[in-house]
């Protein structure tokens, strides 16, 4: 046998074979395919991609399955919000309702100037490091914020930043991912109603007198809020102030009586962030 | 016996000729005194005295408040000024009696009067020491009556004392073991006396020649005790080590010494007991060594418990210009104070004042781990330093469980080896409380699926 017959009968040999490889792949393919619902590719191709997991569910992946099955609402997504929510609407045929777009707030104002200093900390410079001794960082305050920043490492839509020794949360880039919230070693940022301008920003519970030797931004549970709100929306345990933000009605009369203005107008705020 | 060496363990700088030969001196304090109510392991106690009442030498101020808890008592004579938070030595605001000092020194009705200890049942002893709200001396406070009741008491062998103070600086052990042995031996014999099979060893570095010989006049004649001498090396006085120089066994992982069938105390806490038992005197003073390079006249001093530091190392006279930073405790394990208007408690041995602040200086040299495996080879407990490091770093709490740092001392000795200034103490300090949260966690899921 010479060698150019030897060369034919293999390449006659190979499409033989990958003929019969081919129509058993196609056969194979008709026979056990898994059927996809089109909506869940199309419904995936609107979301963000981040892969947050602030909806709750393993990725967008994840959360594509469940709102093509109807399991999840089509606003689920907070990263997504309004614009997406109405896309998504469009495929599953359904009415978006309004999604509430939600922020993260800090409950403190104990800034550089206004928090007292107890002592010089030379540790490890992260915040659940400090947070581990008992009289926590430099501030005299061991409820407030410790200005290590590990919420701003952790946030993946760069919306928080330490300015001036306390987080601040930009409101405008915030999705309400909850990675800050799940991170902060003083448990000191909730997430917020977006609308809702007011906030308490202290998180200290030692009665008046102590907080006023920490920090001069601090509540000290004096309840003229209380008194001044008409639909009974803050309320004062613990020695802090609590908004109901369901009821609030940001008249704003409470931040105005507020002594120690820890009641702070949240959208003033992220003028601070943005010059800083 | 020969003298004992450990596995792993560090050399670091003694500096104890700063205030070994300074005899302990009681020190008199003359402004308002602060007894925050937890100075001990385990449940703060409960005041017991309201603002205006009047107080003497040894009369109960805080009770005990369950099973792991302590008694209070104060340590002058005086009024009550209030009842309020105060900052402690850690800088946290605590609960506080804070008693004005009349300077008379009026001893409370009892105290003081000798009782013959040999003719008291275990279970009076027992009750003598939780009334007098005796802890461990050492530093770490545990109520010294809990660890007198073992599950098997027929099983205890040795009452060890530890002397070893491996801590560099600290001399107040050494001092009473010079000047007071016979109360450490008497102590002792009030132990024995509830384990009547037991040998009682004293423990002492060999840097201590004068402590060694004055202990061992003290027990001549007595073929129930002897000295055990140990190489000089940090931390030589940590529990586990002492466990395995008198038995020549290793302690388990997560066991007490009473598991080796050993009892380990303090000296002072010896001392303690002795005076709680056979004088009626509870612990409120204790030895306390003023040390360090910015400590303008290291010394050794009985403080009454509620002193304030700035009374013992006052800004003007006490402390050299320019000190940056005081420890409560030695250089290897002490904690920064925040400042110096905190009380002295029962767990403080002494107050390191330092000129330079070590940590800022070692944060500035801090480098990546060059996983030389320093760490590793000085551990006393043989733990992986390293490891349990970078389970932290990485918030990887089951990991730290699984290298064992649960059985971390945090004695410092890796973070004195590292080459590269990694500060592996305080990140155990940091990962301990989280990781033994998890385990417990871990525990009851268990038991749940049972």
């Amino acid at each position: 046998m010479s060698g150019s017959t030897l060369l034919i009968i293999t390449i006659i040999l190979l499409a033989v074979v990958g003929l019969l490889v081919g129509v058993m792949l196609v056969f194979a393919g008709n026979k056990f395919a898994v059927e996809i619902d089109p909506k869940e590719a199309e419904v995936r191709a609107c979301l963000p991609g981040n892969n947050c997991g602030a909806c709750g569910y393993p990725g967008c992946d994840g959360l594509a399955a469940a709102i093509a099955k109807g399991e999840a609402p089509v606003n689920k997504c907070p990263v997504g919000g309004a614009p997406v929510a109405a896309q998504i609407s469009e495929i599953m045929g359904v009415e978006a309702g309004a999604a509430e777009k939600h922020v993260a707030f800090v409950r403190c104002s104990g800034t550089c100037d206004k928090a007292k200093e107890k002592s010089v900390y030379v540790g490890i410079q992260t915040c659940s490091a400090a947070a581990a001794i008992p009289g926590k960082a430099s501030k005299a305050c061991q409820a407030g914020c410790l200005g290590f920043g590990e919420c701003m490492t952790v946030c993946d839509f760069d919306a928080i930043h330490v300015v001036n020794g306390i987080a601040v949360v930009d409101r405008t880039k915030c999705v309400a991912c909850g990675k800050c919230v799940a991170t902060c070693p003083q448990h000191l940022i909730e997430i917020i109603p977006d609308k809702s301008t007011y906030g308490v920003a202290c998180n200290s519970h030692e009665s008046g007198k102590i907080v006023k030797q920490q920090c001069e931004a601090g509540c000290i549970g004096c309840r003229l809020c209380t008194r001044q709100c008409e639909t009974g929306s803050i309320s004062v345990e613990n020695n802090v102030a609590h908004i109901d933000y369901e009821t609030c009605t940001h008249c704003g009369k409470c931040a105005a009586k507020c002594p120690a203005k820890v009641i702070v107008n949240r959208t003033g705020k992220v003028e601070i962030a943005e010059t800083a | 016996m020969g003298i004992y060496n450990f596995r792993g363990g560090v050399h670091p700088k003694g500096y104890k000729e700063l205030s070994a030969d300074k005899p302990l001196k009681e020190f008199l304090p003359s402004g308002e005194l602060v007894f925050p109510v937890s100075q001990h392991v385990g449940k703060p106690a409960i005041p017991v005295v309201k603002r205006n009442d009047l107080v003497k030498v040894g009369q109960l101020i805080a009770r005990a408040d369950g099973f792991i808890s302590s008694n209070i008592h104060s340590s002058v004579s005086g009024k009550v000024k209030a009842v309020e938070p105060r900052l402690n030595n850690a800088g946290v605001m605590v609960e506080s009696i804070v008693i004005i000092n009349d300077n008379e020194y009026t001893l409370a009705e009892g105290v003081g009067e000798k009782t013959d200890y040999t003719k008291l049942s275990a279970k009076e002893i027992i009750d003598k020491i939780k009334d007098a709200g005796v802890v461990g001396l050492g530093g770490a406070g545990f109520p010294t009556f809990v660890k007198m009741m073992p599950q098997k008491p027929e099983e205890i062998r040795w009452i060890v004392a530890n002397g070893a103070e491996c801590e560099p600086g600290i001399t107040c052990d050494d001092r009473l073991m010079q000047e007071h042995p016979e109360e450490i031996v008497e102590g002792m014999k009030i132990v024995l006396q509830l384990f009547p099979t037991a040998k009682a060893v004293i423990a002492i570095e060999t840097n201590k020649p004068a402590a060694i010989a004055s202990m061992k006049k003290a027990i001549a004649g007595d073929n129930r005790f002897s000295v055990l001498e140990l190489k000089v090396k940090y931390p030589q006085g940590g529990e586990r080590n002492l466990v395995h120089a008198v038995t020549g066994q290793y302690m388990e992982s997560a066991s007490l010494p009473a598991s080796l069938g050993c009892i380990v105390d303090n000296v002072a806490t010896l001392a303690a007991i002795y005076k709680a038992v056979a004088l009626n005197t509870p612990l409120y003073e204790r030895g306390l060594t003023v040390t360090g390079d910015g400590a303008a006249q290291p010394a050794n001093y009985i403080v009454k418990f509620g002193t304030l530091a700035s009374e013992i190392i006052p800004d003007e006279g006490g402390l050299k210009p320019g000190t940056k930073k005081v420890l409560l405790g030695g250089p290897m394990m002490g904690m920064a104070i925040p400042n110096t208007d905190i009380p002295l408690e029962k767990r403080n041995n002494a107050l390191t004042c330092y000129l330079e602040d070590e940590v800022e200086i070692a944060q500035g040299k801090l480098t990546n781990c060059i996983r030389c495996g320093k760490c590793i080879r000085v551990c006393p407990l043989g733990l992986y330093p390293q490891m349990m490091a970078e389970a932290i770093e990485k918030n990887n709490l089951q990991r730290f469980i699984d290298v064992h740092g649960l059985d971390c001392i945090q004695c410092g000795t890796c973070n004195f080896a590292c080459p590269a200034k990694r500060p592996l103490t305080q990140l155990f300090k940091q990962g301990k409380p989280l990781a033994m949260a998890l385990n417990r966690i871990n525990q009851s899921k268990k038991e749940g699926s049972k």
